[in-house]
């Protein structure tokens, strides 16, 4: 039996411990706003928050995530800075990276609240995404940055 | 705000429903009513106001990032004066109901969603006001001319009277729908033209929006399938009660797809991680397949090689050979391109539900039509057991036009008996795509001693893409997507020929965001740039010379060059290059700025500046970010990628081998919108083709290097330093 704790919620379920977490949070717990991608880290579209650091869960077997926090998309609430910069700047097109972006872009700022270019390029270099919205972006991420200024 | 629906449903709805169709005869607009009569009726438009003051649009296209979701309802919106917060839309099942008006199918590819349902939702929208304006005169009793409608009410000025929508359309449910609405004259749009929020932004951030690999339906099973490595392999050897024995394994299933062949072993399980252990349990032996022999040299080597052999002829204007034999100077070239991976990021997945009497589909589908087509092929149900539940879409580039993925889940289905979640892994994905062909171009150019260009030739040899998925659109043996964009090139030149060679190879090939273009723009954008250079002439002026009577070919390289500060000198080391293309009816031309780095062969794009001119406008926002997707992936495409081919097979398998762009590697990109009103263009593929030409020709510009052979790796810029 595993337990695990994602979005502030706890969830026990049966499942062989070698699972990699992103397939246990879609398709065991349906919370499918992560994605997969590639399965190698190469792409960060299944990008979560473990204990508040940006993590590939591609990359970790299930049992490695017992006892952290883990957040996924649906774990931030609609209210955030980031959120809202990408509603702003309009940045998805067919929207299937974007939750990773997000993800990425939230532990980017909780570590650098006012990221330069390159700090945010140096980050943001792990997730692809193949509609080309890097300009757009790398414009929220620095909207969500001045919005947190205030 | 999206949900899917049945006809059934949206006829049961209270209020104003619409239907229109395209006829031999015009356009017809039918009542829920008389539609619900009228079974023959196949409408292209749904459209429906309900007394909670909501207009539901029915969108028939696939919203793959291209924006559909939004500019569709726009343009109902603004001629029905509706108020944009009260539009939602639905998607429309698969079936004969929703067919595109213009193609007699459902299907979203070609940039033509806007293109083709402009006229049918703007006549929808503008019969449905004039019955609500109506309906509000008959209410009050006053003439009609004095009633307008505005923001989802109609006002009666002289009476201070107003009636919202919703309250109006009961009563306009009632009336006769005119067939031939007055729409709203230019100038007096509210919505259209402007740079509208995306109706799908919301979902699409908070991780909610449904895409076909977020299906679930209960009692089903996943499915994965071990693949032949190598075009035609069959299996050796394999161990079925290993994978049987893996707790939660319930069947394994040879899977072969009417239209695609043999696609494998497929293991059913019950958790997706228990299918792949299944799947490694297997331990299948495969053969060398039909071409062990296919590699990245022997794919050359064959382009190459038909380059000698003769073609068919899509184009001949004057004399070529003469014009060329007699001309002052003469230019050769050869280029060559890779086969191309779609790398859409949500990877090939499909849920099939196949019962006795019923077959449901849930999947990310360019194509429903198709998708109908292949359910009914396989399991021999009517089309009106068929549901297809069209999810949002994960990227489709043309990838989703195809339905192997769809084939397969149907086929599992129909074999187990239960719910399949068919999941292709990135590997897979990359192995199995439908590629962007292969090709090679030998051209020939040939200038008068005023540096005027008298002749062009131009082979190119190049798989058929037309002849597997369109046969009926081959003309004398001519693929349309081979010659697009060479043999209609609108450069002023007295004797042009272009030839045609068919290559076809073991690797399947298909649409790739703005298909033939992706390739044709290059050699010829990238040969005119060599062209102008030997005529000792400015590239812009070069072009603009020959595109006296062309002009929105000339206007967009005018804008593109004159935003770019073409005559501006650059920071040493820089160059910037140009190049303009035709495609799907709107002009894109792209000024690059780029360094090298000749030490280690790497290319830095540093800017982009794009014109665009797509005739009418419907949003501007979406229009920009389209090119921006556009110049991103051509990009990426033209420094990066290159399928791999390595024993029959796909060597290429994820993203550490299939490289695509990253952020850093992202220009700047500025895009000018050309309002030229002229005849309505696509926005989602023509933002693709002048990116790798502008940037070949800017490395010209920075080096001296002409590259002739994409991708423009390191290798391959020291491989054409090498030979200067």
């Amino acid at each position: 039996m595993i337990t695990l704790e994602v979005n502030q919620k706890k969830y026990d379920f049966d499942v062989s411990p070698d699972v990699p977490l992103l397939w246990v949070i879609r398709e065991h717990l349906k919370l499918t706003g992560t994605k997969y991608g590639c399965g190698m880290s190469l792409c960060g579209a299944c990008t979560v928050h473990i204990d508040g650091k940006a993590q590939r869960s591609c990359q970790i077997p299930v049992v490695e995530a017992q006892g952290k926090k883990i957040t996924t998309i649906e774990g931030i609430p609609e209210n955030h800075p980031v959120k809202k910069a990408w509603v702003k700047a309009q940045v998805p097109q067919c929207g299937y990276c974007q939750s990773g972006q997000i993800m990425q872009a939230i532990a980017l700022l909780s570590e650098k609240p006012n990221p330069k270019e390159e700090e945010i390029m140096n980050v943001m270099n792990g997730n692809l995404c193949r509609c080309g919205t890097y300009r757009k972006i790398k414009k929220a991420i620095t909207m969500a940055a001045k919005g947190g200024k205030k | 705000m999206r949900t899917n629906m049945t006809r059934r449903e949206f006829l049961r709805l209270a209020g104003l429903t619409l239907a229109i169709s395209l006829t031999p005869s015009g356009y017809r607009m039918l009542s829920a009513e008389e539609v619900a009569k009228d079974k023959s009726f196949n409408p292209n438009v749904w459209l429906q106001i309900t007394p909670d003051n909501m207009v539901t649009i029915v969108v028939n296209k696939s919203e793959m990032g291209q924006g559909v979701y939004t500019s569709l309802p726009m343009i109902v919106a603004d001629e029905l004066e509706a108020e944009w917060k009260g539009v939602k839309i639905k998607v429309a099942p698969a079936g004969d109901k929703y067919i595109d008006p213009v193609w007699g199918m459902q299907a979203t590819g070609g940039s033509t969603s806007v293109r083709h349902m402009f006229e049918p939702l703007r006549k929808a929208g503008a019969a449905a006001r004039e019955m609500l304006v109506s309906a509000a005169s008959k209410k009050w009793g006053v003439p009609v001319s004095e009633c307008e409608a505005s923001q989802g009410s109609v006002i009666h000025k002289k009476s201070n009277r107003k009636q919202t929508y919703g309250q109006l359309c009961e009563d306009a449910s009632q009336l006769i729908v005119p067939q031939n609405p007055t729409l709203k004259k230019e100038g007096h749009f509210r919505i259209i033209g402007k740079p509208f929020d995306r109706l799908d932004v919301i979902e699409k951030v908070n991780g909610s929006a449904v895409f076909g690999i977020d299906v679930f339906i209960p009692n089903m099973l996943y499915a994965s399938i071990e693949r032949p490595p190598a075009y035609g392999a069959q299996a050796l050897s394999y161990d079925i009660k290993a994978a049987l024995k893996i707790a939660g394994v319930h069947y394994v299933i040879d899977v072969q797809s009417p239209s695609y062949g043999y696609r494998g072993k497929a293991v059913c399980a019950e958790s997706i991680e228990k299918a792949w252990k299944g799947r490694t349990a297997l331990k299948v032996k495969w053969d060398k397949g039909s071409h062990p022999e296919l590699n990245n040299e022997s794919l050359q080597k064959m382009l190459i090689g038909h380059l000698k052999k003769d073609g068919v002829v899509a184009r001949s204007d004057g004399d070529t050979k003469l014009a060329l034999n007699k001309a002052f100077r003469k230019v050769e070239a050869t280029y060559v391109l890779p086969f191309l991976y779609h790398a859409t990021m949500e990877p090939m997945n499909c849920t099939a539900h196949v019962t006795a009497d019923k077959c449901e589909i849930w999947v990310p589908t360019q194509n429903q039509t198709g998708v109908l087509k292949a359910a009914e092929k396989i399991t021999g149900l009517k089309p009106d057991q068929i549901y297809v539940h069209t999810t949002y879409l994960g990227g489709g580039f043309g990838r989703r036009f195809e339905t192997d993925v769809v084939e397969e889940a149907i086929q599992l289905s129909k074999a187990t008996g239960r719910p399949i979640k068919l999941i292709w892994s990135r590997e897979e994905d990359v192995k199995n795509d439908l590629y962007r062909p292969a090709n090679c171009c030998k051209i020939e150019g040939g200038i008068d001693d005023k540096g005027r260009l008298v002749a062009w030739s131009h082979k190119v040899v190049v798989p058929s893409i037309f002849s597997r998925v369109f046969p009926q659109m081959m003309k004398n043996g001519i693929d349309p997507a081979a010659v697009e964009g060479i043999e209609n090139m609108e450069y002023e030149i007295p004797n042009v020929y272009v030839e045609y060679v068919r290559l076809d190879t073991p690797v399947p090939v298909g649409f790739w965001r703005s298909v033939g273009s992706t390739h044709n723009a290059f050699t010829v954008e990238c040969f005119i740039d060599e062209l102008s250079h030997a005529a000792k002439k400015d590239s812009l002026e070069f072009r603009l010379n020959h595109l006296k009577n062309h002009k929105r070919a000339y206007k967009v390289l005018e804008v593109a060059a004159e935003k770019a500060g073409w005559r501006r000198p650059l920071k040493k080391g820089q160059g910037r290059g140009i190049a303009q293309h035709l495609s799907f009816g709107s002009y894109v031309a792209q000024v690059a700025e780029v360094s090298v780095d000749e030490k280690i062969g790497t290319i830095k794009v540093h800017r982009v500046v794009c014109a665009v001119d797509c005739g009418d406008v419907i949003n501007p926002a979406i229009i920009t970010a389209q090119m921006e997707g556009g110049i991103t992936m051509g990009l990426s495409a033209a420094l990066k990628e290159g399928i791999e081919l390595e024993s029959g097979g796909v060597a290429s398998s994820n993203f550490h081998n299939y490289e695509l762009l990253r952020m850093h590697e992202a220009p700047d990109i500025e895009v000018h919108i050309i309002r030229s009103k002229e005849k309505l263009g696509g926005i989602g593929e023509p933002g693709v083709p002048p990116i790798a030409p502008a940037v070949a020709n800017a490395v010209f510009n920075a080096t001296g290097i002409r590259l002739r052979r994409l991708p423009m790796t390191p290798e391959t810029v020291k491989g054409a330093m090498g030979k200067m």
